[in-house]
């Protein structure tokens, strides 16, 4: 299954990176009640050892990724629930729905998109040492957002 | 006032906790909470419990939110409760789908406790 064609285009045409970073904020400031702001490309980037993924299909297929450090990972769940989380697995899972929401909530933006485009249910992978290779092939997004001063990698990639 | 006694459908334990807060901020007596990780489970924990509203996710593994919502009909404990879909999918496509199957309301992810007030509120009339 590839993106839509009309999509396609659109991708190149428009700049969906202000889309991306507006649904990215919007999660964090309902969510976790608490702002992020957009760093510089040239942010060093966090150690990859939590990674939430959420597969698109349909009019937009390909990948979003959330790449975060454990620490950073941790607060994000403590900010979520409102007290720490009680296991690994409940970091895991709170990052994965942000990561969930994040995706939905772009795709809501994209108008003539949302009703002909799925979501897969999260993934999250723990730990650093992997190397993550999506077969999408086409437009690819990324910003980092600054969570309490920590980076987040938000990496959106496309088939073409 | 009777205490509103909720089932919590959702893949993520994360949000079934953050659904039963904002019950709570929007000022609901919860009773007995009860949480089901996809709509299998959740037919299986409305054998065994009455409750007064249910809030449940769409995109679920095993059996999903609108399949549940489909063959709640056939559960007689639950005939009149309430359903409300909370659900990361916004289209108009989807909330179709939702209130034909038998949902009563539709909240979107990222949701704030006053979206849960103004949605579930109405639905649960006289009881609170």
């Amino acid at each position: 299954m590839s993106t839509d064609a009309v999509l396609t285009k659109r991708s190149q045409e428009e700049d969906w990176l202000p889309v991306l970073e507006l649904a990215i904020q919007e999660v964090f400031e309902i969510m976790l009640r608490c702002q992020v702001t957009t760093a510089a490309q040239s942010e060093p980037r966090p150690k990859g050892e939590f990674t939430a993924i959420v597969g698109l299909a349909g009019a937009l297929c390909g990948v979003l990724t959330i790449c975060c450090d454990t620490k950073t990972a941790h607060r994000i769940a403590q900010a979520m629930l409102g007290d720490a989380a009680e296991s690994e697995d409940q970091v895991a899972d709170a990052l994965g729905e942000i990561c969930n929401m994040v995706t939905g909530n772009f795709k809501n933006k994209l108008a003539g998109t949302d009703e002909r485009c799925m979501l897969s249910v999260p993934s999250v992978i723990t730990g650093a040492e992997y190397k993550f290779r999506s077969l999408a092939d086409g437009y690819s997004l990324e910003t980092i957002v600054l969570f309490e001063e920590s980076p987040i990698v938000v990496r959106l990639q496309l088939h073409s | 006032m009777d205490k509103i006694r909720a089932l919590i459908v959702d893949d993520s334990s994360v949000m079934r906790k953050i659904v039963e807060r904002s019950l709570r901020q929007a000022g609901i007596e919860l009773g007995k909470v009860v949480e089901a990780g996809n709509g299998a489970e959740a037919l299986l924990a409305l054998q065994n419990n009455v409750v007064d509203i249910i809030l449940c996710d769409i995109n679920m593994p095993v059996m999903d939110g609108l399949e549940f919502v489909r063959q709640i009909a056939t559960v007689e404990s639950a005939k009149g409760v309430p359903i409300v879909m909370i659900t990361t999918e916004g289209s108009e496509a989807h909330v179709v789908q939702a209130l034909s199957a038998g949902a009563r309301g539709y909240i979107r992810k990222p949701f704030t406790p006053d979206q849960v007030k103004e949605h579930v509120l109405p639905l649960l009339g006289a009881k609170v």
